[in-house]
């Protein structure tokens, strides 16, 4: 079982931070909401924040460009 | 002053200073035709009435606004595409007498109190495309021609010789001026009017002068842009904003119009009479705060502006590299921000319109030019913003100083960087499959990341070099496609779908292949391929969060009307959402931005003393875009053939950009298209290549199926009378023309959906002539 991420799924990997993931799927855009089984997860706590087991997350980039 | 900044009078650009003889200059000036009007009063943020111009009879007229036209079409873009349909015909191309060149300001437009309100936004019909283009710019134009007296300036005819023409809000005169010996490249060009035209030989009366200008590059090609300068009092050199796509300096040099100027009397934050201004102010503060305390943790605008994008676009695979055939790229960190950051001026704030805390108009100062007629000197680059950076990836230049220097040419000879990238990096793509070689384009090596054969094309244009392939070159994509077939020097497929140009009009920087949406968002739009309408990769390729048709479509109709918006009021889409709240994460739509949203609500309430809603915003610009997509049917356009997208677009051309994703190409030949593991690694490169193509030209087809529905037009993308009726227009030509329209597609069996769709998938809607019933 991994997680799920925006609807693709993604391989678990234990004791992840939510700032870990981002990193691991080179998500660096500034403007984004975290989800974690529909609980929004604010920016300062990436860090400390683990990615559990079977967890659904969405990772909502928010519109920029030009 | 903020800290870090130094006192304007310490600061010196080490720019190449210029000795003008404006005596000289002034001298031979001769004026051809002049008019003097009563200067009025901006009340509620309308002049109340437009200029008009004629070059060819020198007539020069006021015209009324009526409250009809304001609550029909808004201000800026609304009123441009009024006027235009009013003064031209099916038949008008870009080069007609009848071809109008407008620009015009909203209602909006110059408030100090929030960022980004000095847009102008300018129309024409296009030599690239030959409907309407339009685009917006800063600058201190658009404010001060309302505060001169106008809601717009509509150009008509052409001159014999080469004109300035002068509106001077502080006589209340309007003329038109013989100008033989002034520059024509437009960082002296503005340097030299802004002197000559200045009333007193100081600073603040140089701040008061705003030029639109286009160089010898406009005159030579269909890549014209205008350049609108503001006066930096801290550099003491007119700084240029570029109206860019569409050709409209091409238009502007064909009606022999050296330069606008104009000058007024005098400007501040109330000049436009608001009803509230306290809540103008109330508003305003509160967008300041943000950007002050959240920007740098954001998309950090004020240190870098659009150029942050760069590594953004890099990491997403997005970043178009050698024409668009990859979207990341090894040497890309060359050309991220931090690079450029370390060239930037800054010690002196930036921003094109007073009161803009976004700031995002960046300079390099004292930069050192490399090659061409101002080899040696130093000069103010303005920029580069993304998408000349995205040029420079495009071409493969992954030296900022080639950017710098592409940037500064592009803008002095008054040449679309956005068009001429895209271009040259589809020339360089020909060249390296030898379609095109060095004899063809006459003496260039114009291979990928030849910095010296990308300028010396530049500069040869500029002179009106006569070559077979600078002209055709310079005439853009669609051109020398047709050139290259014409001379059958390649596959007719390979020319055709490398190249990235919709509806003549060159792409703008983002690979879009992943994107289905964003594949829209180009396409379907009513100008051509700019990200101006709607940028929805994120949503789409990344978050998923519109799957189906029918999302795609919901939210290819609501950000093209939402950033329509502001094109009718003179505002910049930046502070919309390259900024936001801190709390926008939790709210119900954060896409949207929905405090801003109301920001903007606030604003043209507090402005206009109308009172709207958000959904009254939306209305309004669907008046507009529907206007235009009319105007655009009207002629000879504006219909799905129209909105064909080149497959580079869409999905990978050639074998190298196949093998380059391979894997993710093969994984959706299983998953989309039900293809077996084992059949996939049995079929050649070309022919999954072929597989792949089918599946995304039918899923493109299936999205204009439902974009077009979702917006109340027909399958074949006409605007219904009755939804024009809908949106309360009323007039008998446009609806008569539509019927026209409509009924000759029913004749041509083009009235029916182009999507193959199978099993449970349905077509938009089963009823025939579904909007007949609405």
């Amino acid at each position: 079982m991994g997680i799920t991420v925006n609807d693709k799924e993604y391989e678990f990997v234990k004791n992840e931070t939510v700032s870990d993931l981002l990193q691991r799927l080179q998500f660096r855009f500034p403007l984004i909401i975290v989800r974690i089984n529909g609980e929004f997860i604010p920016r300062k706590s990436y860090a400390e924040t683990v990615v559990p087991k079977n967890a659904t997350i969405s990772v909502i980039h928010m519109i920029s460009g030009g | 002053m903020v800290e870090g900044q130094i006192p304007i009078q310490e600061y010196q650009t080490g720019n190449t200073k210029h000795t003008w003889n404006i005596e000289k200059l002034l001298s031979a000036h001769k004026k051809l035709s002049e008019h003097s009007y009563t200067k009025g009063i901006v009340e509620k943020g309308y002049a109340n009435r437009t200029l008009y111009v004629n070059l060819t009879t020198g007539e020069i007229k006021e015209k009324n606004v009526s409250e009809d036209m304001k609550h029909l079409f808004t201000g800026g873009r609304g009123f441009g595409l009024k006027l235009l349909w009013d003064s031209i015909k099916p038949t008008t191309r870009w080069n007609s007498e009848e071809n109008e060149l407008i620009i015009t300001t909203g209602p909006l437009c110059g408030i100090t109190q929030y960022p980004g309100s000095g847009k102008s936004l300018c129309l024409t019909v296009s030599p690239s495309t030959n409907i309407i283009c339009d685009s917006n710019v800063g600058g201190f134009f658009g404010p001060y021609l309302k505060f001169a007296g106008f809601d717009a300036l509509e150009i008509q005819g052409k001159a014999k010789k080469d004109v300035v023409i002068v509106i001077d809000g502080e006589t209340g005169t309007v003329s038109i001026e013989s100008a033989p010996l002034e520059e024509t490249n437009s960082h002296l060009l503005s340097e030299q009017l802004t002197h000559i035209y200045a009333s007193e030989d100081s600073d603040v009366s140089r701040q008061k002068v705003s030029i639109v200008s286009a160089g010898t590059g406009a005159e030579h090609s269909y890549w014209g842009c205008m350049n609108f300068s503001f006066y930096d009092i801290r550099r003491k050199v007119p700084r240029l904003k570029q109206a860019g796509r569409g050709g409209l300096g091409t238009v502007l040099r064909d009606k022999h119009v050296k330069a606008i100027v104009v000058k007024v009397e005098t400007i501040d934050g109330v000049s436009n009479h608001p009803v509230d201004p306290d809540t103008l102010a109330m508003v305003g503060t509160k967008i300041h705060r943000e950007i002050r305390d959240l920007d740098r943790f954001q998309c950090n605008m004020r240190s870098v502006g659009t150029a942050h994008l760069a590594e953004i676009m890099d990491a997403y695979d997005l970043l178009p590299t050698e024409n668009y055939r990859f979207g990341s790229f090894p040497k890309a960190p060359r050309i991220y921000s931090p690079e450029f950051y370390k060239l930037f001026t800054k010690i002196i704030p930036d921003g094109c319109w007073h009161g803009c805390t976004m700031a995002c108009a960046k300079t390099v100062d004292g930069y050192t030019v490399m090659t061409g007629p101002y080899k040696g000197q130093k000069v103010t680059v303005d920029g580069p913003e993304y998408e000349t950076v995205g040029c420079g990836s495009n071409m493969s230049l992954w030296d900022p100083l080639w950017i710098l220097e592409f940037n500064f040419y592009c803008d002095t000879y008054g040449i679309d960087t956005i068009s001429a990238g895209t271009a040259i990096a589809y020339y360089m793509e020909m060249y390296e499959y030898g379609i095109l070689n060095k004899e063809r384009c006459d003496g260039l090596e114009l291979c990928f990341g030849n910095g010296e054969a990308v300028l010396e094309l530049l500069h040869r244009i500029a002179k009106g070099d006569t070559g077979e392939f600078i002209q055709t070159a310079a005439k853009g994509i669609r051109r020398v496609k047709d050139w290259l077939k014409k001379k059958n020097w390649g596959e007719p497929y390979l020319i055709e779908e490398c190249g990235m140009e919709s509806k003549g009009l060159e792409y703008s920087e983002y690979v879009t292949k992943e994107s289905l949406a964003m594949q829209g968002g180009y396409g379907l739009t009513l100008k051509g391929p700019q990200h101006d309408e709607a940028w929805l990769i994120f949503m789409d390729m990344v978050n998923n969060q519109i799957p189906t048709f029918q999302d795609k479509a919901e939210a290819l109709h609501y950000f093209p009307m939402w950033r329509t918006w502001f094109g009718l009021n003179g505002l910049c889409k930046l502070p919309w959402n390259d900024i936001e709240p801190e709390n926008n994460a939790e709210t119900d739509e954060p896409a949207k931005v929905p405090e801003h949203v109301q920001n903007y609500v606030d604003l043209f309430t507090a402005v206009t003393g109308v009172k709207v809603d958000k959904n009254e915003l939306i209305n309004q610009s669907e008046r507009c875009y529907n206007w235009q997509r009319a105007t655009n049917v009207w002629l000879g356009r504006g219909t799905r053939k129209d909105d064909w997208i080149p497959y580079r677009s869409m999905g990978p051309v050639t074998p190298l950009e196949y093998g380059s994703r391979m894997q993710r190409y093969d994984d959706q030949l299983v998953e989309k298209l039900g293809l077996k593991k084992e059949e996939v690694e049995k079929m050649s490169i070309e022919e999954r290549i072929k597989e792949l193509y089918r599946y995304r030209q039918d899923q493109y087809q299936k999205l204009a199926d439902a974009v077009y529905y979702r917006r109340g037009w027909t399958p074949n993308g006409i605007p219904t009378p009755q939804k024009m009726k809908s949106l309360g227009f009323t007039d008998k030509k446009m609806l008569s023309m539509l019927q026209k329209k409509i009924d000759e597609d029913e004749k041509n069996g083009l009235n029916k959906w182009c999507g193959t769709y199978r099993g449970k998938e349905k077509p938009p809607s089963d009823i025939p002539r579904y909007w007949e019933k609405w």
